[in-house]
């Protein structure tokens, strides 16, 4: 497998390098037992996830949006962050493969590190969980959980690490747009630094052959050898007209108000004047190119409401594969002994 | 057939009068093409259906609309098997109180039409469902029975039936193979 030719020091992987030995999504030579990042993924796989993917959209467009492929199965969804299209596209795509949800919403407050994290995760398995699909604010939580469990754990976000399904879910729409990754100029805007979105749209977008631009503030920009040991190139630009330059993709994130108190930005307005996606910034980057962003959106700071809502945006259509992809994830996981 | 393991059931020839009298009895049972819609079953029973539709053409000249199914999100051991990759179910029309004529290589234990009645039904109310199938080769786990077959062939569980088609495996035959772990 080509695993070995992108696998790196897990040192260098992240700024939060908590995170515990690779290749527990599925060991080696085995079949895949959890979604907890993209570095674990082949060509292959991420292309059958498509393929799958695909299908499931004809599933969701029938008179009975459902099949019974997960009848009698589990999905708990834990989480520790707050989450709209992510939970309620996993609760979703569950229902429609016929298994039943559970939702569990911890409240940051009562949740400290180690023990509680684990007995939650003790109760779950006692309940019977198939899947647990967990959002947390420390990077490597998952890794954590796919260790105690027995049940298939699907990584919805930890930390600044890792946000693997909303990768696939943009990677497959930019496919579905564009009829490939390969040679695509995706420009990467916002908080970098901070964004578990934007670390896995990287891996992905590497690992499928995408030509990638990341563009921010200097403060919010990872270092320039974040990504050392990796055979990876892609640009660094504190420009956006430099950025959109080309650009068949724009992918914007959302800029982290909360952090805005941490002096990493001189202001918002400044932010906005410099980096917020207007039309006439729009123009600049290549004729019909597509504006995606992971929401949730603040708009008005780094998108312009006409261009969330314009004609190149692809915004609605993220959400709307977001329940197919995830649909096709359950699918991959499902079929383990037990 | 060189290999001793293989033994071949139907050639090229066998192949073509058992689908050319299949569509005749198809179109003799159901007095005409009228509201018929045939669906193969994926992998093999698509181009089996296509070939169905052109001898109907022949002799009808009429084209009955031809559906694919993928019956894999409807199969009962999906949690004993690693997940397949999905291929398309597409249905050019409305089902809904049409003869659905469905169409399958080899009639096994019966469970794969099972998944299929499941996954038709789930896309419209057919008046009826018929069931083609070019091999029988019996052991029927489910109360399941073909109202068409090109050719039955009893079997042991040990063996397998391997049907191949031009348009897939570049030859048309159909061969018993005996499986190399054959408990004595």
């Amino acid at each position: 497998m080509s695993l070995e030719l992108i696998a790196p020091p897990t040192s260098a992987r992240t700024p939060t390098s908590a995170v515990p030995a690779r290749q527990i999504g599925r060991p080696q030579n085995r079949r895949r037992r959890h979604v907890l990042d993209l570095d674990d993924f082949t060509v292959e796989e991420v292309e059958r996830v498509f393929q799958d993917t695909i299908e499931m959209k004809n599933v969701l467009q029938r008179p009975i949006k459902k099949v019974p492929t997960l009848r009698g199965k589990t999905l708990v969804t834990l989480f520790y962050e707050s989450s709209t299209r992510t939970r309620v596209a996993f609760e979703l795509a569950a229902k429609a493969l016929g298994a039943d949800t559970v939702s569990v919403a911890a409240s940051s407050s009562s949740v400290t590190k180690g023990e509680s994290l684990i007995d939650t995760i003790r109760t779950l398995q006692a309940l019977g969980a198939d899947f647990v699909v967990m959002r947390h604010h420390q990077a490597g939580a998952p890794y954590v959980v796919a260790e105690e469990l027995n049940a298939s754990v699907i990584n919805a976000g930890d930390g600044w690490h890792a946000h693997p399904t909303q990768a696939l879910l943009d990677l497959f729409t930019i496919r579905e747009r564009l009829g490939r990754i390969a040679g695509v100029r995706v420009a990467i805007v916002g908080d970098i630094l901070h964004s578990r979105v934007a670390r896995s749209n990287l891996w992905g977008l590497m690992l499928m052959g995408a030509d990638v631009v990341l563009c921010g503030p200097p403060t919010l920009l990872p270092p320039a050898d974040f990504c050392e040991g990796l055979p990876w190139t892609f640009e660094r630009t504190y420009r956006l007209e430099e950025a959109l330059e080309g650009a068949d993709v724009i992918m914007l994130l959302r800029m982290q108000l909360e952090r805005q108190s941490g002096g990493l930005f001189p202001s918002l307005r400044e932010y906005v004047r410099t980096y917020a996606l207007t039309e006439e910034r729009l123009a600049r980057a290549k004729p019909g190119a597509l504006v995606m962003h992971p929401g949730p959106m603040n708009e008005g700071v780094e998108i312009d409401p006409k261009v969330a809502r314009g004609a190149q945006s692809l915004i609605e259509t993220q959400v709307t594969n977001g329940v197919a992809v995830r649909m096709a994830l359950l699918y991959l996981l499902s079929g383990l002994p037990g | 057939m060189a290999d001793p393991g293989q033994k071949q059931l139907l050639g090229a020839d066998d192949i073509r009068r058992a689908v050319a009298r299949l569509a005749h009895e198809v179109v003799e049972r159901n007095a005409g093409v009228q509201d018929l819609v045939l669906v193969g079953l994926r992998t093999r029973g698509i181009p089996l259906a296509r070939r169905l539709q052109d001898r109907v053409l022949e002799f009808e000249r009429e084209k009955i609309p031809l559906g694919e199914l993928d019956v894999t999100l409807y199969r009962d051991d999906v949690h004993q098997r690693a997940p397949r990759t999905l291929s398309p179910t597409s249905i050019p029309v409305d089902i809904e109180d049409k003869t659905v004529i469905l169409v399958d290589d080899v009639l096994y234990t019966g469970r794969t039409i099972r998944a299929a009645l499941d996954a038709l039904i789930d896309l419209g109310r057919p008046r009826a469902i018929q069931l083609v199938c070019l091999v029988d080769r019996g052991h029927r786990e489910l109360p399941i029975r073909p109202d068409y077959v090109g050719k039955n062939v009893p079997t042991s569980r040990h063996e397998k039936v391997a049907v191949r088609l031009e348009e897939i495996d570049g030859v048309d035959e159909v061969v018993l193979i005996q499986s190399a772990t054959v408990p004595a």
